[in-house]
């Protein structure tokens, strides 16, 4: 089960998609328990989430913070602005690298396809330059992840 | 090709790179690129000089402004990036199928 896309939308949007074997109250699980958040949400290899804090609730906190395991991380922090369960989700949420990126407004749907769940992700940003920012900074992780893996090579 | 090293050499810096990302999206002043990036304008001119010298920018004369976009090799560059980052964000979600693949198997074995 692939088959991401991850699609600019108009100047301040950014859209992902992906479907997954599992019905959505699964899907939304992993989603909101922090257990389940901890195995998966983790970017490049060998980075870990020892922090995962995700209170799932309208006005509940998100903060997850990531390590390198070398004293390399970042965080991100969050609010929950509505959560229908097993089909939609709404936040805010912004990284921490240090300083605070603008607010990033998330909407998460999750959708019963077949025996499984398409889940559509639906980023909205405060302006094109900020989206443009986002994503510069995806494609430095995107980078360090390849950079890693070929160092491994080397 | 004889400007591959410089344009490797531009695309060290992480600076340049976001820069580029932003160039992906439209055409951008010096002003306009300053911005997002919390740089005097002086320091970013210095970025698009570089980025230029490399062959990955191109500078349209408009006055003083002199407006930027991506020159080809830039576009082949940043959709390599894009590339990357469905890469990694494919990543997260192949452990997210494998951590739904154990919950459905711990939930049969619950099962009487």
């Amino acid at each position: 089960m692939t088959g991401l896309t991850l699609k600019t939308e108009g100047d301040r949007h950014v859209v992902v998609t992906r479907r997954f074997a599992a019905p959505p109250e699964a899907v939304y699980r992993a989603h909101t328990e922090p257990k389940l958040i901890q195995k998966w949400m983790l970017g490049p290899a060998g980075w870990t989430m020892p922090v995962c804090v995700n209170e799932a609730r309208p006005g509940g906190k998100i903060r997850y913070e990531w390590s390198n395991g070398k004293g390399g991380g970042f965080s991100l922090t969050g609010e929950f602005i509505e959560l229908v369960p097993f089909s939609r989700i709404v936040h805010v949420e912004r990284m921490h690298m240090p300083d605070a990126t603008p607010d990033n407004h998330v909407e998460t749907r999750f959708e019963p396809d077949g025996t499984g769940t398409l889940m559509t992700m639906r980023m909205t940003l405060p302006d094109a330059n900020t989206r443009a920012a986002m994503l510069a900074s995806g494609m430095e992780q995107g980078m360090e992840a390849s950079y890693a893996r070929l160092e491994g090579v080397i | 090709m004889p400007e591959l090293d410089a344009a490797f050499s531009a695309l060290a810096d992480p600076t340049r790179r976001a820069i580029l990302a932003r160039l992906a999206l439209g055409e951008a002043t010096v002003m306009e690129l300053a911005r997002p990036f919390a740089m005097t304008q002086p320091a970013v001119s210095r970025h698009l000089k570089v980025l230029e010298g490399a062959g990955l920018i191109v500078r349209r004369a408009e006055g003083a402004k002199r407006p930027c976009r991506l020159a080809p090799a830039g576009i082949a560059e940043i959709d390599r990036w894009l590339t990357m980052l469905r890469a990694a964000l494919a990543a997260n979600y192949d452990r997210l199928d494998e951590v739904l693949a154990a919950m459905n198997r711990s939930k049969r074995k619950g099962k009487p």
